[in-house]
């Protein structure tokens, strides 16, 4: 399985807080990776690195083929490859929803406004959202402007895609249906790098558990690794999410 | 001695057609010259950052009546013997608003959040396309009421285009007071005339706003 991401030995700092001593892990094509950890554990920092969204002071990261330690990364190309989706979806809220999804394919791939358009409607299906096309975001639920955010991602067919804490701005139920799409997401292949606070869904769908703890990769492997913790850090996290 | 009649109510009125006339020269020309320089105000290139801040800066820091004088005498200087006094005062007021319009623009275009900036930016957009697709069109709903608010600044801060020799209608005012000596009833009417002229804006302004508002967060 060849590495889509890869960090190694990365290290960043804001001020004189160091948020990333010496960070490495792989992800693999098609793999599913949760990163775990509490707050201020770097995790989100991480995260942002993958999509050049920070810049880091030393290590490497390299992301579909692409150089992200490099600073004469082209960073449109990076982004082409990588969708991310935030906490606080980010929806443009002068467009509809259909015109948010649209507009990324029309601008950077010249799809025609009908193409953009058909494609627009085909990811709405797959979120289950087909009949919120013409509504603009806040006319819709967190939870569904989540999902147009998902979609609105899926629309530039990337090859990695990253959750920030997608979900930690959601009541339960709302939670359960974004979750339930990034299951699917999971499931039909997607390579996945997710910043969660959702053990279950992490245990259940992640191919791998990053664990995070001061910046460092505390521990990393399997979901069924939230079982069985080995360090007792981790036996903590897990045990006071509980 | 004659008194305040139709023929200098008509004087008036005629004057107030340069005031709106000046005051649009001021608002378009100030705009463009205000919106490149926001634009060079945010951009990434340093250079370009600081030649727009000490803009702003001498501008602002400039009275409109010293810009103004500058500019009719400058241009006499540089040659020009007869510049009409619609181009010296067109240039000043739209060197004027182009500072002021500038740093409210550039406030509007900051405070759209961070994250639309970040959204737009991780969809692969360039800074054009990220500019004038999302960050100008949520901008504009910001810009529309302190716009249309400095407009209003504009329309009164005409009736210093007097001192270059320009009849608008605070000049106006002058030359009937001075052959009629009613300077209250003169400069009532002449204030009339302002209100008639800026009321209107404040009033669109807070219509603008109120209709940008709809599909807004």
């Amino acid at each position: 399985m060849s590495a889509v991401v890869k960090l190694a030995n990365v290290h960043k700092s804001f001020g004189s807080n160091k948020v990333l001593d010496g960070v490495s892990f792989e992800v693999g094509r098609g793999e599913v990776a949760a990163v775990i950890g509490q707050s201020g554990s770097g995790k989100s920092t991480a995260l942002r690195c993958i999509n050049a969204l920070e810049t880091i002071e030393g290590g490497t990261i390299e992301v579909c083929g692409h150089a992200v330690h490099d600073k004469a990364l082209d960073r449109r190309n990076l982004r082409r490859d990588v969708g991310i989706v935030f906490q606080s979806y980010n929806l443009f809220p002068h467009l509809t929803v259909e015109q948010n999804i649209m507009l990324a394919p029309t601008c950077v791939k010249a799809l025609s406004k009908q193409k953009a358009r058909d494609l627009a409607h085909e990811v709405l299906a797959r979120v289950g959202l087909g009949e919120k096309a013409g509504h603009y975001p806040e006319q819709l639920s967190g939870g569904q402007q989540q999902r147009v955010a998902i979609a609105r991602s899926l629309a530039m067919q990337p090859k990695l895609m990253l959750f920030d804490e997608v979900t930690s701005a959601l009541d339960p139920q709302l939670t359960g249906e974004v979750l339930k799409v990034m299951e699917d997401l999971a499931r039909g292949g997607m390579t996945m790098i997710l910043v969660t606070h959702e053990m279950a869904f992490a245990r259940k769908v992640a191919s791998k558990v990053v664990y995070m703890h001061k910046g460092k990769v505390w521990e990393t492997g399997p979901g069924s690794m939230l079982d069985k913790p080995t360090t007792p850090e981790l036996a903590d996290f897990v045990g006071s999410g509980l | 001695m004659p008194t305040f009649s139709a023929v200098h109510l008509e004087f008036i009125a005629f004057a107030a057609l340069w005031t709106i006339g000046l005051s649009a020269i001021a608002f378009v020309g100030g705009g463009i010259v205000g919106f490149a320089v926001a634009l060079a105000r945010i951009s990434h290139i340093r250079a370009l950052r600081y030649a727009a801040i000490v803009y702003i800066q001498v501008v602002q820091g400039t009275p409109l009546l010293i810009l103004l004088f500058l500019i009719y005498f400058g241009i006499a200087i540089v040659g020009f013997n007869e510049v009409p006094a619609i181009i010296a005062a067109g240039i000043g007021l739209t060197i004027y608003s182009s500072g002021f319009l500038a740093e409210i623009w550039r406030g509007c275009i900051e405070s759209v959040p961070k994250t639309q900036w970040e959204a737009a930016e991780c969809l692969a957009l360039t800074p054009w396309q990220r500019m004038t697709r999302v960050i100008l069109p949520q901008a504009l709903r910001i810009a529309t009421a302190p716009t249309v608010g400095f407009l209003v600044q504009i329309v009164k801060n005409t009736s210093l285009a007097s001192v270059v020799g320009f009849v608008e209608l605070a000049q106006a005012g002058k030359l009937i007071n001075n052959s009629i000596f009613e300077p209250f009833t003169v400069f009532m009417v002449v204030a009339a005339f302002y209100f008639a002229i800026c009321f209107p804006l404040s009033t669109w302004s807070r219509s603008l706003e109120r209709k940008l508002n709809v599909g807004r967060r």
